[in-house]
């Protein structure tokens, strides 16, 4: 016993402290301690973010160096505030009151004192920087837009949200990122791979040298420039046509897909979000509720297509072999349903497909859209032929287009009337509007561009995008390089682009012709309602137009979308006809018509139902 | 001397166990040391280099230990005991004050710390005493006695302040225990660590209730057969309950802040989070931190040179009190389960060449060294995993410090010595 006490004491303890380290070092340790070990701080090297150029390889986003004036309150010195403060910009009060804010954050880490300076400002302070202990000028990098347009596109970048940070492993607190626009869409691409020094500390916070000699450390990545498919000049010369109207311009290069502007009114200078004053102007854009000039409508707006949609009809009809070009309907200045009479404005008289197109008879078409559906045997069936035709075109779903928003647009099918009417109590006469592009369809501007170039490659469509080219090599997602068919035969196009073409020619366009150019095109003039103060009312129609030109080769397709702009033919019509000019011209000669769209605008028609008085719509103004 | 020189008999596996020890203790000061600039492992001005140094002279101790005949320890026992007491006494007087502590002479080159003189020579005196013929441990005269031999030293350190090496005088008390001390002195003194505990964890009423319930358990359980007289268990009870009390008054009122703040921490007292967070911020500040060192060091560890936490300098006191800490996060699980059974092996090992001894002093200095150096370790590595309060005391031939590693040498050659001349004496 004696003997053994001693013994089985050092045994004892020998378990206990076995047993204790077991739990330290084999179940509380987690292999990833290093990312909170206090002893290891990580330097960050940022690459600069990738430039982006339009189609022609102009210059379109960049980066400009900004000053951060950064101030370690611990190291501060006895200093000639007055002077500090003139050279600065600032008065006493805020200097005092930053001072305080910089210490109470942390005595001995930098804060930032006064953000942004401009390269005037920065110029100026340098020379006399060194008086003034403890205060330093950091560089930062911001982006620089060379061109005012294409805000929405571009989109911006802003600091990481908690939300990212918590996700996304490998942005830091206060790290900028691409937030919406081509910067969000390629922010990886762009922003490159930021370098990692390992720095090893002491307690004091203090470095004491690299970690394991740098063995972990990497070197910044730079980001890869990118080339977009717009046209920078048709961009700008869009937006200023768009000056006070609100709506969505599309235009696409139908060989390619390549989108060559994407135009949403109103919009604002993309360098607005950039720099000392970017929290102030975020405010005031992302609040304006009744502009909404950061919700792009080119893609985002869905309204009703309006009379462009019977360019499909017609060629469904074809498809499923239940008209010909030659079939007649008569229009009696509008068609029944039922005993009701729907209206038309065409002039009414027998119509077959080239002047229904031309002249945009809704009885024609009605006609057209009873055929489609009389083919079959049930109303279910002709519905599902006629959507699978629908969306052939890319519409009533998400097109795949690489910007990070979008939206649906709309082709309903038979559970959505199932649900609506119930089932077997409706029919093709019920859904009649559907026949002109109203009722309960819908696309967004992007999907009526692509729906066009679709027509003007007699047939099938790339994918619309954004991307040109990624850095050096040039290749993109192969989904953008490989054509989507329709289902409609190219044979059936002929009749209808030429009913498109004497659009121009005698029909609702013809006033808008250019000279030397053939285009075909289709109007359209959208019934349209709000809700205000929970009060529905008719407002202005929507001016709608989608075309594409030349004819024969058609190197441009655009959709034009104007809130409450009236007739198809005027706000939307004359916008589309000035770009094609331009991008296929280069310059316009219709001076007097590209005058009339940079002077006019639509502010008196928005401010109508927020006047609180009475008033009318559809007034001529021209 | 034996005709086969002063290495003769030697136990070679002991001598292997103790440059292993040494060695490994060595490799951890180097570490925890290393600044970025190079220098020679043999610079005297770096603390690798010192412990170098000191090693060199603990090694020149060893060899004179090894040459002297070893009946001149046993004999000059008494004056040794003396000269340290002496020396003890002298620092009230000449003593040098390092870091609120006046436990060192300022001998020029090197600061001697004579209480780590003291352990040795209290343990040689002990033995020298209990040896003796006329001595006999079962009576209440010798005892007490020896009892003034062991806590005489531990008095006068105690007001240094040093109660790290204070506390560790109470070790020998094991010599005793072996020697035929009654085990219940060992009893009673458990007994009262876990009143103690209790009491401040529960209160004295809970204490009281515990105890009742305990004796009423006894007496309900108890075969028929064993009668239990009442008259003492009342006694031991009433005795208890007045210790409980006492535990309070010397908490509060002798204790000083620092103090009840230690066993605060230990013993989770502190119910207010935020004073707990207080508490193990400052005086546990130490705790935390080698705990977090060697947590990090997971099984393998982090590899030699690259424990970043000992290298940022976290860990106070790294290279003396905390060096353990080192072994964790650099060498890991294998690190600290190695020096935990290099440790374990080489007390085994000791306590059986103390039990082979002829000669009762040989046997009886043994068993103070090997108390000693338990006793030092055992509180060492448990304030360093968090399983002790914090106690500052060094590991044996780990921690740096010159007197630590010179006289810890010497303590154990002096018994290796005895150990090898065992077929000599004992006559």
């Amino acid at each position: 016993m004696k003997k053994l006490l001693l013994s089985s004491i050092i045994v004892i303890i020998g378990f206990t402290f076995i047993g204790r380290l077991s739990y330290l070092q084999l179940f509380r340790f987690s292999p990833d301690q290093i990312l909170d070990d206090p002893a290891i701080k990580k330097i960050y090297d940022y690459p600069e973010r990738g430039y982006i150029y339009d189609r022609d390889g102009k210059l379109m986003v960049g980066n400009q160096p900004a000053y951060d004036v950064m101030v370690i309150p611990r190291e501060v010195k006895p200093l000639d505030t007055l002077e500090f403060c003139t050279l600065l910009g600032i008065d006493k009060a805020t200097f005092v009151s930053k001072m305080n804010v910089a210490r109470h954050y942390s005595p001995r880490l930098p804060s930032v004192l006064v953000p942004q300076l401009s390269k005037e400002d920065y110029a100026k302070l340098q020379e006399k920087m060194r008086h003034f202990t403890g205060f330093y000028i950091q560089k930062r990098s911001l982006r620089y837009y060379n061109t005012h347009s294409a805000a929405n596109v571009l989109g911006y970048i802003s600091e990481v949200n908690e939300w990212e940070l918590k996700n996304n492993p490998y942005y830091v607190a206060g790290e900028l990122k691409g937030h919406t626009g081509i910067e969000k869409q390629y922010e990886e691409e762009l922003r490159g791979r930021k370098g990692v020094k390992h720095i090893q500390k002491d307690r004091f916070n203090r470095d004491i040298g690299p970690y394991k000699e740098g063995k972990l450390d990497t070197l910044p990545k730079p980001g890869n420039e990118i080339q977009i498919t717009l046209d920078k000049e048709l961009q700008e010369y869009g937006e200023k046509l768009m000056h006070g109207k609100r709506g969505g311009v599309v235009a696409i290069e139908p060989k390619t897909g390549e989108i060559l502007a994407m135009i949403s009114g109103p919009t604002y200078d993309p360098a607005l979000l950039v720099g000392r004053e970017r929290s102030k102007n975020y405010s005031k854009l992302h609040y304006d509720s009744i502009a909404k000039p950061t919700w792009d409508r080119s893609i985002l707006a869905q309204p009703s297509p309006g009379s462009p949609f019977k360019t499909l009809n017609a060629l469904i009809a074809l498809q499923e072999g239940v008209v010909t070009p030659e079939t007649t309907f008569r229009c009696y200045h509008g068609f029944y349903v039922g005993n009701t009479l729907r209206g038309c404005h065409c002039g009414g008289g027998v119509r077959d497909m080239n002047s229904g197109i031309y002249q945009s008879c809704n009885a024609y078409f009605a006609g057209v859209f009873r055929k489609i559906y009389d083919k079959y045997p049930t109303t279910d069936q002709g519905m599902d032929a006629w959507e699978k035709h629908m969306k052939s075109f890319g519409l009533g779903g998400y097109l795949g287009t690489d910007l990070p928003t979008g939206a649906p647009g709309r082709i309903p099918d038979k559970t959505y009337y199932d649900k609506w009417y119930g089932d077997g109590r409706w029919a093709a006469s019920t859904i009649i509007s559907n026949s002109i592009g109203q009722g309960e369809v819908a696309a967004t501007p992007l999907q009526l561009a692509n729906m066009t170039a679709a027509i003007a490659n007699r047939g099938y469509f790339y994918t619309p995008h954004i991307i040109k080219k990624i850095g050096g090599s040039g290749a993109i997602d192969p989904k953008y390089t490989e054509p989507n068919y329709t289902t409609i035969d190219r044979k059936h196009f002929d009749p209808v682009i030429e009913g498109m073409a004497n659009v121009y020619e005698y029909g609702t366009a013809r006033w808008l012709k250019i000279p030397g150019v053939d285009i075909a095109g289709k109007t359209g003039t959208v019934e349209n309602f709000v809700r205000i103060d929970g009060e529905r009312m008719q407002l202005t129609d929507h001016s709608v137009f989608v075309c594409f030109a030349p004819v024969e080769n058609p190197q441009i397709a655009i959709a034009v979308y104007i809130e409450n702009g009236y007739f198809g033919a005027r706000y939307a019509g004359h916008i589309a006809s000035l770009l094609i000019e331009k991008y296929i011209k280069g310059e316009i000669s219709r001076t007097d018509l590209e005058k009339k769209m940079l002077e006019k605008t639509l502010e008196h028609e928005y401010a109508k139902p927020y006047s609180g008085e009475p008033f009318k719509i559809n007034q001529r103004e021209w | 001397m034996s005709g086969k020189g002063p290495f003769g008999r030697i136990d070679w596996i002991s001598v292997i166990l103790y440059l292993l020890l040494v060695f490994i203790g060595w490799i951890n000061i180097y570490s925890t040391s290393l600044t970025d600039t190079d220098s020679s492992i043999f610079d005297f001005s770096t603390l690798y280099g010192k412990q170098l140094f000191f090693f060199g002279i603990a090694v020149l101790g060893i060899i004179l230990v090894l040459f002297v005949e070893s009946s001149f320890f046993e004999r000059f026992a008494s004056i040794f005991y003396l000269v340290s007491i002496v020396l003890l006494l002298g620092l009230f007087v000449f003593g040098k004050t390092i870091a609120g502590a006046t436990s060192w002479y300022n001998l020029g080159f090197f600061n001697l710390q004579p209480s780590e003189l003291a352990k040795m020579t209290t343990a040689l005196a002990l033995a020298k005493f209990l040896s003796d013929i006329q001595t006999d441990i079962r009576t209440r005269k010798h005892q007490m006695y020896a009892l003034v031999i062991i806590l005489l030293p531990a008095l006068l350190i105690l007001p240094q302040p040093d109660p790290g090496s204070s506390l560790i005088y109470f070790s020998l008390f094991f010599v005793l225990f072996r020697e035929g001390f009654p085990l219940y002195y060992l009893g009673i003194l458990l007994v009262a660590v876990v009143l103690f505990a209790t009491t401040l964890m529960f209160g004295t009423v809970w204490v009281t209730i515990g105890l009742v319930i305990l004796a009423l358990l006894i007496y309900t359980f108890k075969k028929a057969s064993v009668k239990i007289p009442v008259l003492p268990v009342v006694g031991v009870i009433i005795v208890s309950i007045l210790f409980s009390l006492s535990v309070n008054l010397v908490y509060e009122h002798v204790f000083e802040q620092r103090h009840r703040d230690r066993f605060a921490l230990w013993l989770s007292l502190e119910k207010d989070e935020k004073k707990l967070e207080e508490i193990r911020k400052t005086i546990g500040y130490n705790t935390y931190q080698s705990e977090k060192a060697i947590e990090s060091g997971g099984f393998f560890g982090k590899g030699f040179l690259e424990g970043t936490r000992t290298k940022g300098d976290f860990v106070p006191e790294q290279h003396t009190d905390y060096i353990f800490s080192s072994v964790g996060e650099e060498w890991g699980f294998l690190g600290t389960m190695t020096v935990i059974l290099l440790f374990s092996i080489f007390f085994l090992r000791l306590i059986h060449l103390a039990e082979r001894q002829k000669s009762d002093f040989s046997r009886m200095y043994g068993y103070g060294v090997i108390s000693i150096l338990v006793f030092h370790y055992f509180i060492n590595i448990g304030m360093v995993i968090g399983l002790l309060p914090t106690i500052g005391v060094p590991l044996p031939f780990f921690s740096y410090g010159g007197s630590g590693l010179i006289f810890f040498s010497m303590l154990l050659f002096i018994f290796l010595k005895l150990d090898s001349n065992r077929l000599k004496d004992g006559i």
